[in-house]
């Protein structure tokens, strides 16, 4: 399988999954905050289109509202939330000394290639192209949480929860052709809902340790050291 | 016959040189409100410095006199390479890409003792980074062609770029990616903002600028040649290799005529570009420049890794 | 009649060895001259004044020296004919030397691979001796005897020689044992200074560390085999665990030998401190006979290789290649650098043999060749330009009087030749077109490129990423050696002894190196016919040639096919003479534009001194910004201050230490280890005499109960 045999709408897919891949390269090289949420309003937008031109190609138009729905959702409202918090808390000047950055892009890139090993067998057995996209859904999903862990950030944690599940939505989208309408629905007031509890949880941690570095937490431990 | 156009292509790309690098000047000063001087400039530039009589340090060795020689033959050496108008020329039979780096890297060794030759501090300040950004862009560039090599499955430009072009319009992300990551690399190796100012007389700020401080007169007109040159080519190389479309596959007069309007065009374009990066950004920092190779670097990696993934799957 | 010229080869370097004993012996030979003259007073007068005046005082000494090193000469000329007959009649010959054990007569076999590290071996044998009587003029006879010298470096060459012509494990080990002891007291020959012996005793403990992993790893193939002879090893069926742990054992002994991270740490102590010839025959050839031992372990011996095994060489190759050029960027001193420089060249050598493994055991065998010729070819290349290096270096040691390039400067108006001549070496080893490392460079890369051929998807990712640093790799070595030739050549003179001196007056220093610098650029030129002989060896050993051997001209290099890639150097060279010559010529044909000398512009400040250079610390500084975790670096800079209120500077002191990640994370653990495990079996040791009384007794009754 090369890509110049296959038709226009799957190699524009494959092009997407592609650059949803490297932006969930660039949130993991990012110090500051404002952008960190920039890139993902970035990835939502990438979704939106790839789910519109899956709508379009498969004359499917449940997917229209899915894409609309991601638009509104991942694009316009969880990032607009987010970048409140941030300017509210005045963490917008914090910038985030990322200390082993080559060493976690490197971890990236063997993620992304490891995702692709493990898929390997899988994707043999079955006779649809795109599954091939599966891995880069993947490595998006593991990529996400290593950015939950290589950030101190707690907004930081938030973005990668979200990209975990815009790789989840990617997969269902080019493996599947979309899920039921109401799992679609229900996934989206789910992550909207924990949006919301995280803008909550945060302000009162802020409140209390006054920073929203998640290493300061350690301070909770009962143990006398 | 074939080699009378590949003669015919070094002379154009050498002669054309001066005047990309003066249509980027007037770019970039109508973009900073500035009068532009004559796109012809560079040419009176160099024509000015042949007539005039070099001024050499005594403490210079014949290393400092052959240097400009070698560097501008080492650079046209590298065009005879680059398929400017026309496609299956018999020099890329002789020379594939990894040669033409090869051919950088020979002018590169030369300009660096140059700027060691004279034994003052700029010269070897202006080494030492020059070196170190291109070290730090080998990798990148070789992962960008890699990815250019696997999907065409050879090394020489001219089938490669036939490849491209008998393919017709494919979106591969791999191309987007080498194509992101060539671009980064072209302008740290060329010298071009962020990476390196090319108008500056600041010391403290010059990498290329400091290597060639002492030279004068005519040693200086033809590593100024050079430099333009290498601009030239590396826009050749994004231009030609990414979107091919125009080149002249047979050597027909017709032909050949729509292959040199279709380049002037793009490289016309790629200039406009990049005025306007020069514009918007700012020159950074020197140890700035190792993240943006490295992100150079991950680029090309991402390249081949969608190659290997999404493209070429087995 | 090829095994005589091995054989003959072998015996020359023994006696060339055995001949520098006779320097002290001029008295018995005077009277031993004068008792046969006597004996035949019918002999021609002219003869006999002829020997009376090679005895005398004065002059015996500098003709012996230059005998044993026209016996050395020849020893490599026969070498180089003995390897080239072989090579290109790609025979096997074999034969039995009646010596070695009552039941195990050595076994001879000389075959295309051993024919071309011959080759190797011969023509650095031939540089050094040409360059020899010169620089070992220069040594004080009462301190260092040049007997000792001499006898040494024969058993060495001839140690080399034996290695690759054994046939059976017995006959292996005792050329190696001779090649590493006489290599020894070669490293020590200076030995005045304690550091000198401390670094000899250091690369002696490594080489027997070495060299017992390479019996354990014959002790494996030997335990499936019947017999010790190579013939019985190959016949030998090992189960892929059986064949790994061996693979394992012979990559750590030979390893070793050959300078691989993280087992290379002798090479950057022992090849400074041995004589310069020596450090460029260890560090040109005896690395490349470790490189044989391995590649005759792995492909002649075990047979088939496993994939697993190439992904292991690649990874050490890449770490040995990066780790090195970095370690070597860092050095102050010439023959440490040029030391590292060789840990940088083997890295990539076993890249490319991890490369060729990898597409052998994958089933591709042709690209496997590929793999296998870029490998030897840059063995080849290494040689060539490192023992020019090296020479080089020591011509500017017994000028100068100097191994630390900070204080060199300028010398290319002082030493016009020498400087050619290095900076032939330094293009070549930093693989600009037009010189032999390029070609080899070339050919690594063409191989990298067949990755897509691979079906594992993991092995198409790394290996890219393996092509990139070799890519990094050749831009530091660029980097560094612009370094090394600009700081010694270029630029102000930085020390007095560099300011008065003077080029090297004996022509044989010049020779041995322009020879080699020849053949470097020769082979940049023409580098088919080498490749045909490569590719000779690869279908001995391998079985398979490359895909496209029938094209291989001396104009044209196509390896794989002419429409994957190709490259025709003498085409390269007519267009760069053309473009440089035009050029030239049209800039300078106005009289009036002739070239003018000034002082050089100081911004108007004046006092240029030599002081205002940059340094090597300083050329290198922003490496050690951008790769701080690759070194252990103390930086200390002290102010002195005055004035009132101590704000003016007076002077600052800077001072850099760089350590090797090695020592503290390696072999200092390993060390201690060893450390206590002695103190701990030292503890039987009481010194009572009635407890080793009772050792005794508990022995005897053990042995009691046991036969019982």
């Amino acid at each position: 399988m090369n890509i110049e045999q296959l038709d226009f709408y799957t190699q524009a897919i494959l092009s997407m999954a592609a650059l949803v891949g490297l932006t969930s390269f660039l949130m993991l090289g990012q110090g500051r905050l404002l952008r960190l949420i920039f890139v993902f309003a970035l990835q939502g937008f990438l979704l939106t289109l790839t789910t519109a031109l899956a709508a379009y190609s498969l004359n499917n138009h449940h997917l229209y509202i899915s894409a609309v729905l991601t638009l509104v959702l991942k694009v316009v409202f969880i990032p607009w939330m987010l970048r409140r918090q941030v300017l509210q808390m005045n963490m917008h000047r914090d910038i985030e000394a990322l200390k082993n950055n080559t060493v976690v892009m490197l971890g990236g890139a063997s993620l992304m290639v490891f995702s692709y090993y493990v898929l390997h067998p899988i994707v043999q057995s079955s006779s649809v192209v795109m599954l091939n996209a599966l891995a880069v859904s993947l490595s998006v999903m593991l990529l996400g949480m290593l950015l939950m862990i290589s950030h101190r950030q707690a907004i930081a944690h938030v973005v990668g929860f979200m990209s975990i599940e815009n790789g989840l939505f990617f997969a269902a989208i080019v493996a599947t052709n979309g899920m039921p309408m109401v799992v679609e629905l229900g996934v989206a007031f789910d992550v909207l809902v924990a949006a919301v509890l995280f803008g909550i949880f945060f302000f009162h941690i802020r409140t209390s340790i006054d920073s929203l570095d998640v290493d300061l937490l350690n301070k909770l431990h009962e143990v006398d050291k | 016959m074939n080699w009378l156009i590949a003669v015919l292509q070094t002379t154009l790309f050498v002669v054309l040189a001066p005047l990309l690098a003066g249509w980027v000047k007037w770019c970039k000063c109508r973009l900073q409100n500035r009068k532009a001087p004559s796109l012809f400039q560079p040419y009176r530039d160099l024509l000015k410095l042949t007539n005039k009589q070099p001024v050499v340090a005594e403490q210079a060795s014949w290393i400092f006199l052959i240097a400009p020689y070698i560097i501008f033959s080492a650079t046209v050496l590298a065009a005879t390479v680059v398929p400017l108008i026309a496609v299956d020329l018999p020099t890329s039979a002789s020379a594939d890409v990894i040669v033409m780096v090869g051919f950088f890297a020979f002018a590169r060794f030369f300009l660096a003792l140059a700027g060691l030759d004279i034994g003052t501090a700029f010269g070897g300040m202006g080494s030492s980074r020059e070196m170190t950004i291109s070290s730090l862009a080998e990798p990148a560039m070789l992962m960008a062609i890699f990815t250019l090599t696997m999907t065409a499955s050879t090394t020489n430009l001219s089938f490669a770029i036939t490849h491209v072009l008998n393919e017709g319009l494919v979106l591969r992300p791999s191309f987007v990616f080498a194509l992101a990551a060539l671009t980064l690399v072209a302008v740290a190796e060329t010298g071009r903002i962020p990476v390196d100012n090319p108008a500056t007389h600041l010391e403290l700020t010059m990498i290329h600028e400091a290597m060639i401080l002492e030279y004068s007169g005519r040693h200086l007109a033809l590593i100024e040649w050079a430099s333009q040159l290498k601009l030239m080519l590396y826009g050749v190389l994004i231009a030609n290799i990414f979107f091919p479309w125009g080149i002249a596959e047979t050597f027909s007069i017709q032909a050949l005529g729509y292959g040199l309007l279709a380049i002037i065009g793009k490289l016309a374009l790629l200039a406009v570009f990049l005025a306007i990066a020069e514009t918007l950004f700012a020159k950074m920092r020197l140890f700035r420049v190792q993240e943006y190779l490295s992100f150079a670097y991950l680029l090309g990696l991402l390249g081949l890794l969608s190659h290997i993934i999404l493209e070429a799957a087995r | 009649m090829i095994l005589v010229l091995a054989y003959s080869a072998v015996l020359l370097s023994f006696f060339s060895g055995l001949l520098g004993l006779m320097m002290h012996q001029r008295q018995p030979l005077l009277e031993f001259s004068r008792n046969w003259f006597k004996k035949f007073p019918n002999e021609n007068a002219h003869r006999q004044s002829m020997i009376a005046g090679y005895l005398e005082e004065k002059r015996f000494p500098v003709l012996l020296r230059k005998a044993v090193f026209v016996l050395l000469g020849l020893s490599g000329v026969f070498a180089v004919l003995s390897g080239l007959s072989v090579l290109i009649g790609k025979e096997v010959v074999t034969d039995r030397i009646g010596l070695g054990l009552p039941w195990l007569p050595w076994h001879v076999r000389f075959d295309c691979l051993s024919g071309f590290f011959f080759l190797i071996i011969g023509i650095a044998v031939s540089a050094v001796s040409l360059y020899g009587p010169g620089y070992v003029n220069s040594y004080k006879e009462s301190q260092h005897p040049f007997a000792v010298l001499s006898l040494f470096t024969g058993l060495f060459v001839a140690g080399m020689l034996l290695v690759l012509l054994a046939d059976d494990a017995f006959f292996f080990m005792i050329a190696w044992e001779l090649m590493s002891v006489a290599s020894y007291f070669l490293v020590a020959f200076q030995h005045e200074n304690s550091a000198n012996r401390r670094a000899a005793f250091l690369y002696l403990l490594m080489a027997e560390v070495g060299a017992l992993a390479i019996i354990l790893g014959f002790g494996v193939l030997a335990g499936f085999a019947d017999g010790f002879t190579f013939d019985a090893m190959r016949e030998a069926q090992l189960s892929a665990t059986w064949a790994s742990i061996a693979f394992m054992l012979a990559l750590l002994g030979f390893g070793m030998k050959a300078g691989i991270v993280p087992v290379h740490v002798w090479l950057p102590e022992a090849h400074p401190v041995a004589p310069s010839h020596i450090s460029a025959l260890m560090s040109g050839v005896m690395l490349k006979v470790a490189l044989y031992g391995l590649i005759r372990f792995c492909f002649d011996l075990l047979g088939d290789v496993h994939w697993q095994w190439g992904v292991v060489l690649l990874i050490l190759g890449t770490i040995s290649a990066l780790g090195g050029i970095l370690y070597a960027m860092m050095q102050p001193n010439l023959k440490r650098l040029l030391a590292y420089s060789s840990v940088e060249n083997i890295g990539i050598i076993f890249m490319v043999l991890g490369l060729s493994m990898i597409f052998m055991a994958n089933g591709h065998p042709q690209l496997a060749a590929l793999g296998f010729l870029a490998a030897l070819f840059h063995a080849f290349n290494h040689a060539l330009f490192k023992n020019l290096l090296f020479l080089g270096a020591g011509i500017i040691h017994h000028q100068t009087h100097q191994l630390n390039i900070d204080m060199m400067g300028g010398l290319i108006k002082k030493m016009p030749r020498t400087s050619m001549l290095f900076l032939i070496g330094c293009m070549s080893i930093s693989s600009l077109p037009l010189f032999n490392g390029f070609v080899s460079e070339w050919l690594a890369f063409q191989t990298a490129l067949q990755v897509d051929v691979l079906d594992n998807g993991v092995l198409r990712s790394l290996i890219p990423v393996a092509a990139a640093a070799l890519a990094l790799t050749a831009a530091l070595a660029a980097a560094c050696f612009v370094k090394v030739f600009g700081l010694i050549f270029l630029g102000q003179p930085r020390s007095h002894h560099c300011e008065r001196a003077r080029e090297v007056q004996d022509k044989g220093m010049l020779a041995g190196p322009a020879l080699l610098a020849g053949l470097c650029f020769l082979f940049g030129i023409f580098p088919g016919p080498v490749i045909s002989l490569i590719n000779g060896v690869a279908g001995q050993l391998l079985g398979q040639t490359l895909p496209n051997d029938a094209a291989l001209g001396w104009l044209w290099l196509a390896p794989v096919s002419t429409g994957q890639a190709s490259y025709a150097p003498p085409l390269v060279l007519i267009g760069a003479l053309i473009a440089a010559g035009v050029s030239f010529w049209y800039l300078r044909r106005n009289p009036s534009t002739v070239m003018r000398r000034a002082e050089t512009w100081d911004c108007g400040f004046g006092g240029l001194t030599h002081r205002m250079q940059y340094s090597s610390s300083a050329f290198t500084m922003p490496f050690r910004r951008i790769f701080a975790k690759v070194w252990i670096i103390e930086e200390q800079i002290d102010k002195d201050m005055r004035g009132a209120m101590d704000q003016d500077v007076a002077a600052v002191h800077y001072q850099l230490q760089i350590q090797d990640h090695s020592w503290p994370r390696l072999y200092n653990p390993i060390q201690d280890g060893v450390n206590k495990l002695a103190k701990l079996v030292g503890r039987i040791q009481t010194g009572n005499i009635r407890v080793y009384l009772g050792y005794s007794f508990v022995t005897l009754i053990i042995m009691l109960w046991v036969v019982s």
